[in-house]
C-alpha cells in the first residue's frame, strides 16, 4: 500500500507543474488582452520573401489578386 | 470576454455599402469617380494615399479581412504637429519603456474598430523598418510599438499611424496613468491558487469522506492531513488576504461588514483543521476552507465587469490637449501645455482649445463654452478680452496671452473641491452589510450559547461547538449572492448601451429619489439644431440673398442660416454691416435686407416672444418683415414618456448652464416650473447637489460636460450621457449612450429589482444557515456535512440570483 506515497507525489508533481504554468502565464500578460489574440489567430501568415524590394512594381499583381 | 466589432464601430461604418459610389477605403459615399486608382474609387484625397501606402507595401490584405475597414485620416495634417513628443520631459512620461537600442510606446487610438486595424497596425514592421514589432489591445484600443532609437524619432511613430488614419490621442490624462492591471493579475493568481489548493485537499480528503472509523491506515491519515496542511497556507496567507484587510477596515470604522463573518469563519476553519491534524484527533475541514476562499473569490471576479475601452475617471486633464503652439518673437513652436507660463503667446487654430486663462489679443473671435458651461450658443469675444480655459475656438486662427498657469485656471480649480477627494460611495450603507451585522451578532450569540450550555457536560465539546457554530455559519452564500445579482445586472444594462463602472454603482443607484438632469447635451443632442422658417413663403430668389448676406457674417446664427439654406450665395453684397447683438444688413440685387433681433428690426415689444427672444431671428426685406427663422435645441427621442414616468416617482430637478430661452419648452416637458433652474455656473451645480443631499435625499445626476463633473462627483450616483462612447465624457459613475437616455427609469427598475432578488438569496442562505448551524450545536458537524453543505449552499444561491435577474430582466425587455 505504500506505492501510493509514489502515486501521491507524482500527481502532485504533475499538478504543481500546471500551477507553476498558469501563475507564469498570469505574470506573462496573458490574461491582460483576452480578445485581440482569438482574432490574430485568424490572420494568415503571408510569406515575406522580397521584404526589400517591394517598393515599386510589385502593386499591381496584389490588385489583380482582388 | 465576448465583445463584439460593434460596440466599437464608429459611425462610418454603418452606412450601407453599395460597391460602386462608396469609397474603397473607408466606405462613405463618393461624391463621384473623379479621385481614383484602377478600378477603384475613394471619397477623398486621404484615403487614395492610406491605399497607396498599403498597396506599395504589399499591405492590401488589409481590404480582405473586412469590407471598407478603413478610416479617413485627418485632413489638416501637419507634419510637425508631433514634435512636441520629441521633448525630453514629454518623453519620459509618454514612454513605456526606454532602452539603449529600443523604445516602447503604448499609443491609444480611438478610430480601430476591426479586424482589419488590428491586422493592419501590427503589420507596421513591414511598412517601416525602423518599427521593430507593433502589437494591438484591441478591447483597450491600444497600440504598442517598439522602435529603433537611432533611426526614429517618437514623432515619427506617431506621424506614421496618424498618415494611415489611427492618429493617436495623446492628452495629459493618458499620460498620467500607466498603472497596469496589477490588481486585477493578482485576483487570477489568487484564485488559481485557491483552485489548485481545493482540488488537491479535496482529493486528499476523498478517504475521509467514504471510510468509518478504523477504514484508513493511521499513517495516510497523518499524511494526507499534513499535505493538505501544506496545500492550504498560501490560501490562508495569499488568496484570502483581501478580507482580512476589508473586515479589520470595517471594524476601525466600527461597522461589521460582510468580510467580518467571512474573516471569522475561515480564521475557526484553518485553527479548527489545524489543531485537529496536528493533534490527529480529526481530519479537519481544509477542503470546506480552500473550496470557501475559491467560490468566493469567483465571485468577486464576476462582479468585476471592466470595460476596458472606457474611462470612469477622466478630469480636466483628459480634455485638455498635450500641447500648444506658443509664439516667441514670430517663430510658432510646439510646446507641452504643463511648460506654459504665464506672458506667454500662444496661437489657437479653428476648433482647438484654449488650455488656459488667457486673454485675446489683436482680433475678436466666437468661443464655443458648451461644453464648460452648458451654453449651447457661442460666444463673442472682442480684442483684450479675458477668456477661460475649456473653450473651443471658433473661427479663425487668434492670438493669446497666458495669464494663468493651466493648472490655476478658473475650470480646473473646480477639482479642488472637497469631493473629489472623498471617498465614493461613503454615504451608501450596503444591504449586505446592514444584514451582515445582525447576521454577525446572531450567530456570535448562538455559538456563545451553544457552548455554554455543552460546558456544563464536557470543555472539549463546548470548544467543538463553538467552532463547528463559526465555522457553518460563515456567511459564503450571503457574500455570493450581492456579487452574481449585481454582476449580472452589469452585463444586462451594458448590452443596452449603460455602462456602470462597478456594482456599488448599481446599489446606490436602486436607492435614488431625486434626479437632476443637465439640459445641453444631456436632454438635447449635442451639436445639432433645427432651424424653422415661419411667415411668408420665400422664393428661391429671396433664398438666395439671404444666404449670399449671412455668408459675410461669423455670427454662429448667421452660420446656421447658411447651412440651413439649400440654395446657392453667390450674389454680390454691398453696403453690408454687422451690428453686434442686433443682427446684419445689407443690399443685395437692390433689395435691403436685414437680418437680427426683433427689438432692433421695430417689432412691436408685445409681439416678441421674451421666452425665445434670443433664439428667434427676424428676417426684414425692405422695411417689411417677412418672418422669422426659429433655431432650437433638437431633444432626444423619448423624452416626454420618460419624464412623465420618472415624475411619478422622483423629484425631477433641471439645472442648466444655459439661459431662460427654452424655458416654455421645458416647462411643458417636466411639467412644472419650481425645479427648473438656468444659469448655473459648475460651482452652482456642485452646491445644488451637495445641499439637496440631505436626510433620506439620494440624488441621481444625470448630466455630459466638465461643468458637470462636480455635480457627477458629489452625486450619490452620477450618469455621464454622451453620443460617443470613446470620446470624453467626465468623472462618473456610469456612461449612458444618449439614444438609451428613454430607458433610464427602467434601468433605475431593474436595479431595484436586482435588489429584491439579493433579499430573497439572503433568505434561501439564512435558511442554509439554519440547517448547519443545526448540526453544529448538536455536535454533529463531520467534515463531509460540511464539504457537502458549503458547495450546495454557495452554487445554489448563485444559480438563483443570476437566474432570477435575469429573468426580471426579459420580463423588464432589457436582455
Amino acid at each position: 500500500m505504500y506505492v501510493m506515497f509514489l502515486l501521491m507525489g507524482a500527481s502532485l508533481m504533475a499538478s504543481l507543474i500546471f500551477l507553476g504554468a498558469y501563475i507564469w502565464s498570469v505574470r506573462s500578460g496573458q490574461f491582460d488582452d483576452k480578445y485581440t489574440p482569438s482574432v490574430r489567430i485568424l490572420f494568415d501568415d503571408k510569406k515575406k520573401s522580397k521584404k526589400s524590394d517591394t517598393e515599386n512594381d510589385s502593386g499591381i499583381n496584389e490588385e489583380e489578386k482582388k | 470576454m465576448a465583445i463584439k466589432f460593434d460596440q466599437y464601430k464608429t459611425g462610418h461604418s454603418d452606412i450601407e455599402k453599395s460597391e460602386s459610389l462608396n469609397c474603397f477605403h473607408c466606405g462613405d459615399p463618393c461624391p463621384d469617380k473623379s479621385i481614383a486608382v484602377g478600378d477603384k474609387i475613394f471619397c477623398c484625397h486621404g484615403c487614395k494615399t492610406v491605399y497607396e501606402i498599403l498597396n506599395s507595401n504589399e499591405l492590401c490584405e488589409y481590404y480582405d479581412i473586412e469590407n471598407t475597414p478603413g478610416v479617413s485620416p485627418k485632413k489638416d495634417l501637419v507634419s510637425e504637429r508631433f514634435a512636441y513628443l520629441d521633448d525630453e520631459l514629454i518623453q519620459e512620461q509618454v514612454l513605456e519603456f526606454s532602452g539603449t537600442n529600443v523604445n516602447k510606446v503604448t499609443f491609444h487610438t480611438p478610430a480601430m474598430h476591426c479586424a482589419s486595424c488590428i491586422w493592419l497596425l501590427e503589420k507596421l514592421h513591414d511598412m517601416d523598418r525602423r518599427i521593430l514589432s507593433s502589437t494591438v489591445n484591441f478591447p483597450r484600443k491600444e497600440v504598442s510599438i517598439s522602435y529603433a532609437i537611432n533611426e526614429m524619432k517618437l514623432s515619427g511613430a506617431a506621424a506614421l499611424i496618424s498618415s494611415l488614419g489611427y492618429e493617436p490621442l495623446i492628452n495629459l490624462d493618458t499620460v498620467g496613468k500607466r498603472e497596469q492591471s496589477s490588481a486585477e493579475k493578482k485576483l487570477y493568481l489568487k484564485i488559481g491558487l485557491a483552485g489548485f489548493a481545493f482540488g488537491n485537499v479535496m482529493i486528499l480528503s476523498f478517504p475521509e469522506y467514504l471510510s468509518r472509523v478504523g477504514d484508513v491506515d493511521p499513517v495516510f491519515k497523518m499524511v494526507f492531513g499534513y499535505l493538505s496542511l501544506v496545500l492550504s497556507l498560501p490560501v490562508l496567507l495569499f488568496s484570502s488576504r483581501d478580507y482580512y484587510s476589508s473586515a479589520w477596515a470595517g471594524i476601525k470604522s466600527r461597522t461589521v461588514n460582510i468580510d467580518v463573518p467571512i474573516t471569522l469563519g475561515i480564521g475557526m476553519l484553518f485553527l479548527r483543521s489545524a489543531w485537529e491534524i496536528l493533534s490527529q484527533t480529526g481530519a479537519g475541514y481544509l477542503d470546506s476552507f480552500t473550496g470557501l476562499v475559491f467560490f468566493l473569490l469567483i465571485g468577486r471576479i464576476f462582479q468585476q465587469k471592466t470595460y476596458d475601452v472606457l474611462s470612469f475617471e477622466r478630469d480636466y486633464k483628459s480634455f485638455f490637449p498635450l500641447s500648444v503652439t506658443r509664439k516667441i518673437n514670430n517663430v510658432e513652436a510646439i510646446v507641452p501645455v504643463s511648460k506654459l507660463l504665464p506672458g506667454d503667446r500662444i496661437v489657437v487654430r479653428n476648433q482647438e482649445l484654449i488650455p488656459a486663462d488667457s486673454v485675446l489679443l489683436k482680433t475678436g473671435t466666437m468661443i464655443d463654452y458648451s461644453f464648460v458651461s452648458g451654453e449651447s450658443e457661442p460666444v463673442s469675444k472682442d480684442a483684450g478680452d479675458f477668456i477661460y480655459a475649456g473653450g473651443r475656438q471658433v473661427g479663425p486662427t487668434i492670438e493669446l496671452e497666458v495669464i494663468k498657469e493651466p493648472s490655476q485656471s478658473y475650470l480646473t480649480k473646480l477639482w479642488n473641491n472637497d469631493v473629489f477627494n472623498k471617498p465614493r460611495f461613503s454615504r451608501l450603507n450596503k444591504t449586505v452589510n446592514q444584514v451582515s451585522h445582525y447576521f454577525t451578532l446572531a450567530v456570535v450569540g448562538i455559538a456563545l450559547a451553544a457552548s455554554l450550555y455543552w460546558l456544563q457536560f464536557d470543555t472539549r465539546m463546548a470548544i467543538r461547538v463553538f467552532t463547528a457554530v463559526l465555522i457553518v455559519a460563515c456567511p459564503c452564500a450571503l457574500a455570493l449572492s450581492s456579487p452574481f445579482a449585481l454582476g449580472t445586472a452589469l452585463r444586462i444594462f451594458g448590452r443596452k448601451g449603460f455602462y456602470v463602472k462597478n456594482t456599488e454603482a448599481v446599489e446606490a443607484l436602486s436607492k435614488v429619489n431625486t434626479i437632476i438632469m443637465d439640459k445641453t447635451g444631456t436632454l438635447t443632442k449635442s451639436q445639432q439644431e433645427t432651424i424653422e422658417f415661419s411667415g411668408a413663403r420665400l422664393s428661391r430668389e429671396e433664398q438666395q440673398k439671404i444666404k449670399s448676406l449671412v455668408k459675410h457674417s461669423t455670427h454662429p446664427l448667421s452660420r446656421k442660416i447658411f447651412q440651413a439654406l439649400d440654395t446657392t450665395a453667390t450674389l454680390p453684397v454691398t453696403d453690408f454691416e454687422e451690428l453686434s447683438g442686433k443682427g446684419v444688413q445689407g443690399i443685395i440685387g437692390g433689395d435691403k435686407i436685414k437680418i437680427g433681433s426683433g427689438s432692433w428690426l421695430g417689432m412691436p415689444v408685445e409681439e416678441i416672444d421674451i421666452e425665445d427672444m434670443k433664439t428667434r431671428v427676424y428676417l426684414h426685406i425692405n422695411g417689411q418683415i417677412k418672418g422669422s427663422f426659429l433655431i432650437a435645441s433638437i431633444y432626444r427621442e423619448g423624452l416626454r414618456p420618460m419624464l412623465a414616468k420618472l415624475f411619478k416617482q422622483f423629484r425631477l430637478i433641471l439645472l442648466s448652464g444655459d439661459t431662460e430661452r427654452e424655458k416654455a419648452t421645458l416647462v411643458n416637458l417636466f411639467g412644472q416650473e419650481e425645479d427648473l433652474h438656468f444659469r448655473q455656473t459648475p460651482e452652482d451645480k456642485l452646491n445644488f447637489v451637495i445641499s439637496t443631499q440631505k436626510g433620506d435625499t439620494h440624488v441621481l445626476m444625470v448630466g455630459d460636460g466638465l461643468n458637470d463633473a462636480g455635480a457627477l462627483r458629489a452625486s450619490e450616483v452620477g450618469i455621464a450621457v454622451t453620443d460617443d462612447v470613446s470620446a470624453f465624457s467626465p468623472a462618473s459613475d456610469a456612461i449612458l449612450r444618449g439614444e438609451n437616455l428613454h430607458l433610464l427609469p427602467t434601468f433605475i427598475k431593474m436595479s431595484k429589482a436586482t435588489m429584491s432578488v439579493i433579499s430573497a438569496s439572503f433568505i434561501i442562505s439564512i435558511l442554509y444557515n439554519v440547517v448547519g448551524i443545526g448540526f453544529a450545536v448538536s455536535g454533529m458537524l463531520s467534515p463531509l456535512v460540511s464539504a457537502i453543505l458549503m458547495p450546495a449552499s454557495s452554487i445554489s444561491v448563485v444559480a438563483f440570483t443570476t437566474f432570477s435577474t435575469s429573468m426580471r430582466a426579459r420580463m423588464m425587455g432589457l436582455s
